[in-house]
C-alpha cells in the first residue's frame, strides 16, 4: 500500500483560509452596519460606499469563509468516514488555490462596481467561470474519494456534502447565464419577472444547499464525534435528507410574495415553505437529541457548546423562515430589517456556530495536537459570539417590526400615519446596537484566529506526523440495519 | 422494517445516490421557472413599455453598478398601504427590459418603482451628490463621483447591441444614434434621466 496516511495538507490550508476570510468578511460587515448608523462613514469614497461593499460582506462570509470551511471539512470527513486517502490530491490542491483566487478576485472587483447585481451572485461572468471550474473539480475529488472508500456504507454526512455539490453546481450555472458585453459587464439572459424567479430560486437555495445542506453535513459528522454518542436516529437523518433537498427547491418564490410574479408560483412557494418545517426541525432535533447522555460535556467542551447553540438557532431561524413565508406575515416583514434579523439568526447563529464548533473539533485532529491551544480563549469566543448574536438579532427584530408597523399604520380617515423617513429615524438606535453586536462577533473571530494560529504551531514548523489510515482489519463494518458506530477517539 | 432494505442499497451506492439527488433537486425549478418563459403576463411588455433609450440605459447601468437596489425596491406590492404610499401596483409587463431585474429585497429607503417625476431634476441631482443637504436625517451615502464621470458612447452602443442579441427590440437608428445621445453627458445626468423615467409609461 503506497498511501497509508490521510491527505490533510489542503484541509489545514482551508482551515487557515476560513479563519482569515471570517475576520475579513465580518470586518466589512461591521463597517457596513456602522455606515447605516452613521452615514458619514461612507467618506464619499466610491469603493468604500455601503452599496458597493455590501456584496463584499455577504460574499466574504458566505462563499469565502463558509466555502473554505465547507470544502476543508468535506475533505476531512470523506476521508475519515471512508477510511481512505483523498483521491486526486493535486486536484484537491487546485480546488484550494482556485477557490481562494475566485474569492480574492470577487472581493477585489466588486467594490469597483464590477458586479452582476444579482444578490449573492454578484461576481461578474469571468469569475463565475472560474467558480464553475473549481466546483466541478471539487465534485471530482469528492465523488472520486467516495468511490474509493473502504467502508461500504456511505455515512450520512457525505450525503449532505454530495447534495451541496450537485445542487450548487446546478444553481450557479442556471442563475449566472449571461451574455458578456466586455470583460467587466454582462447582461443576464433572463429579464424582469423571469429573472426575479431565477434569482430567488438561486438565492433561496444558496441558503438551502450552501448554508444548510453543507453545514448539516458538518453537523452530522462532528456532533456525534463531539458528543461521543451515535446519532440519535440514523434513519430519521435519511428521511430528513430526502425531504429537505426535494422540498427546499420549491420554496424560493416566497421571496416574491405580493409582487408581480404570477400568483400560483407565490402560493406554491408558500406551501412548500411550510412543509419545510418538518425536515428542518427534524434535523435540528436529531442533532440535539444526539447529546442525550452527554450534556455534561457542555460544562467542559466549548466546541460542544457552539454546536448545541448552533442547533438551537437552526431550529429557531428555520421556524421563523417558514412563518415569514406565510403571505399575511410576509406583508409585514418583507423589505424590513426583520429579514436581516432572520438571515443573521441563521448566519451568525446556525452557520457560523456550527462552523466554529466543527473547526475547534477538527483543528487539533488535523494539526496533530492533543487539544486546541487555549480552552479559556474558546470559552471567551463562545460568550463574545453569543452576546453579539443576541444583540444583533434582537435589535434587528425590533427594528423590523417597527418598520413594518409604521409603514402600514393608517389614520381613521384611511390616510397613512407616517412618512417613510419617520421609520428610518425610529430604527436608528437599533442600527447602533447592531454595530455593537457585530463588533462582539468579530472580536470573537479574532480570538479564534489567534487560537488556531497557535494550535497550528507544530504544523507551521513542519514537524507533524501524517495521520495513518486504520488498517483494514480495524475497519468497523456496520451491522445490518445498525447505525455506524462512532469512530474511535484519537489517542 | 423490510422496506428499509431498499434504502440500504442507496446507502452503499455513490452513483445511484448522486443521480437520485440530481433528479430530486431538479423538480422545483422545472415546475416554477420553465412555465414563466411561456407566460405572456411575465414576458410581454405592457403597452407603452419600450427598451431603455441610450441615456436611460446608461443611467440604469449606473444604478445597478452602484448597488442602489440593496436599499431601494422597485416593486409596489398588491397591498393597500403600499399603493397609497407609492402608487399603482407594479406589473410584470413593466420590467420585461430589466436585466437584471431591480425589484429589490430591502427598503432602507423608499420604493422607487414610480419615483419618475415626483421630484425635480435639480432635487434629484442635489440629493444624489449629498443626500443630507436635502434630507437631513437620511442615511443614504453620497455619490459625488457621478458628476465627474462622462458616459462612454462606445460602451453604451456595445451594451445596446448585446441587449438586441438577447431579444430587446432596438432599431438600427437607435443604436447608431446612441453615442450622440450620450455625448457630453455625465453619469449623474444619465442616472437622473433613468430615475425620472421610472414608472412613467410613454403611451403609444
Amino acid at each position: 500500500m503506497p498511501t497509508r496516511n490521510y491527505d490533510d495538507h489542503g484541509i489545514r490550508l482551508f482551515l487557515l483560509a476560513a479563519a482569515v476570510w471570517g475576520v475579513v468578511g465580518m470586518s466589512i460587515g461591521v463597517l457596513a452596519a456602522a455606515q447605516m448608523a452613521w452615514p458619514a462613514l461612507n467618506f464619499d469614497v466610491s469603493w468604500l460606499t455601503f452599496s458597493r461593499i455590501r456584496a463584499n460582506h455577504t460574499f466574504g462570509v458566505i462563499f469565502a469563509f463558509g466555502g473554505s470551511a465547507l470544502m476543508g471539512t468535506c475533505y476531512y470527513i470523506v476521508q475519515r468516514t471512508g477510511h481512505v486517502r483523498l483521491a486526486f490530491g493535486k486536484l484537491a490542491m487546485f480546488t484550494f488555490w482556485g477557490w481562494q483566487a475566485a474569492c480574492f478576485l470577487a472581493m477585489l472587483t466588486m467594490p469597483f462596481g464590477i458586479t452582476q447585481a444579482k444578490e449573492y451572485a454578484e461576481p461578474e461572468w469571468f469569475i463565475d467561470l472560474l467558480i464553475a471550474v473549481v466546483w466541478v473539480s471539487f465534485a471530482v475529488v469528492f465523488f472520486g474519494t467516495l468511490a474509493r472508500r473502504r467502508i461500504k456504507h456511505i455515512y450520512v454526512a457525505n450525503w449532505y456534502y454530495g447534495a451541496l455539490i450537485i445542487a450548487v453546481a446546478l444553481l450557479h450555472i442556471v442563475n449566472n447565464l449571461a451574455l458578456p458585453v466586455s470583460l467587466f459587464k454582462s447582461y443576464p439572459i433572463y429579464s424582469g419577472a423571469v429573472d426575479a424567479m431565477v434569482q430567488w430560486w438561486y438565492g433561496h437555495n444558496a441558503v438551502a444547499f450552501f448554508l444548510t445542506a453543507g453545514f448539516l453535513g458538518m453537523m452530522y459528522y462532528f456532533v456525534p464525534r463531539q458528543a461521543q454518542q451515535p446519532l440519535w436516529s440514523y434513519r430519521f437523518s435519511i428521511v430528513n435528507f430526502w425531504a429537505l433537498i426535494s422540498v427546499y427547491m420549491w420554496a424560493g418564490s416566497h421571496h416574491l410574495l405580493y409582487t408581480a410574479l404570477p400568483d400560483w408560483v407565490q402560493s406554491v412557494g408558500m406551501v412548500f415553505s411550510l412543509i419545510l418545517l418538518m425536515p428542518s426541525v427534524g434535523s435540528a432535533a436529531n442533532g440535539l437529541m444526539t447529546f442525550n447522555g452527554s450534556w455534561h460535556k457542555l460544562r467542559t467542551d466549548p466546541a460542544a457548546k457552539f454546536m448545541v447553540m448552533a442547533l438551537v438557532f437552526y431550529a429557531v431561524s428555520t421556524f421563523e423562515g417558514s412563518m415569514m413565508a406565510i403571505k399575511s406575515v410576509n406583508s409585514l416583514t418583507h423589505y424590513t430589517d426583520w429579514t436581516v434579523a432572520h438571515v443573521h439568526a441563521g448566519a451568525i447563529g446556525w452557520v457560523a456556530m456550527i462552523t466554529i464548533g466543527s473547526l475547534y473539533a477538527m483543528a487539533p485532529r488535523a494539526l496533530d495536537r492533543a487539544a486546541v491551544h487555549s480552552t479559556p480563549a474558546m470559552n471567551l469566543h463562545f460568550w463574545l459570539h453569543t452576546a453579539g448574536l443576541l444583540l444583533y438579532v434582537i435589535s434587528m427584530w425590533t427594528a423590523g417590526v417597527t418598520e413594518g408597523l409604521m409603514w402600514r399604520a393608517q389614520n381613521d380617515d384611511g390616510s397613512l400615519t407616517y412618512d417613510f423617513l419617520s421609520s428610518l429615524i425610529a430604527v436608528q438606535p437599533y442600527y447602533v446596537i447592531r454595530v455593537l453586536g457585530g463588533l462582539l462577533v468579530l472580536s470573537g473571530m479574532v480570538v479564534m484566529a489567534w487560537n488556531l494560529w497557535h494550535t497550528a504551531a507544530d504544523a507551521r514548523a513542519g514537524h507533524i506526523k501524517p495521520i495513518l489510515i486504520p488498517p483494514p482489519e480495524d475497519i468497523p463494518e456496520p451491522v445490518h440495519d445498525q447505525t455506524p458506530p462512532p469512530l474511535p477517539e484519537r489517542a | 422494517m423490510s422496506s428499509y432494505k431498499h434504502w440500504e442499497k442507496l446507502e452503499k451506492n455513490a452513483v445511484l445516490l448522486a443521480v437520485l439527488i440530481a433528479i430530486v433537486v431538479s423538480f422545483g425549478g422545472l415546475a416554477e421557472i420553465v412555465p414563466l418563459f411561456n407566460d405572456a403576463q411575465t414576458v410581454k411588455p405592457l403597452p407603452g413599455v419600450k427598451p431603455y433609450d441610450a441615456l436611460r440605459l446608461a443611467g440604469r447601468d449606473v444604478y445597478v453598478r452602484e448597488g442602489c437596489y440593496l436599499c431601494h425596491s422597485q416593486m409596489i406590492r398588491t397591498l393597500s398601504f403600499e399603493t397609497q404610499r407609492y402608487g399603482d401596483r407594479s406589473m410584470a409587463g413593466e420590467s420585461v427590459y430589466d436585466r437584471p431585474f431591480q425589484w429589490g429585497s430591502k427598503r432602507t429607503g423608499p420604493d422607487l418603482a414610480r419615483v419618475g417625476g415626483k421630484y425635480s431634476d435639480a432635487w434629484q441631482r442635489a440629493h444624489l451628490l449629498a443626500p443630507r443637504e436635502v434630507v437631513p436625517r437620511s442615511n443614504m451615502p453620497g455619490y459625488p463621483w457621478l458628476a465627474e464621470t462622462k458616459v462612454d458612447g462606445d460602451s453604451v452602443t456595445a451594451r445596446m447591441l448585446t441587449l438586441r442579441k438577447l431579444g430587446d427590440p432596438y432599431t438600427d437608428a437607435e443604436i447608431v444614434g446612441a453615442a450622440a445621445a450620450v455625448l457630453d453627458k455625465t453619469e449623474l445626468d444619465a442616472l437622473v434621466a433613468y430615475l425620472q423615467g421610472l414608472g412613467v409609461r410613454a403611451q403609444p
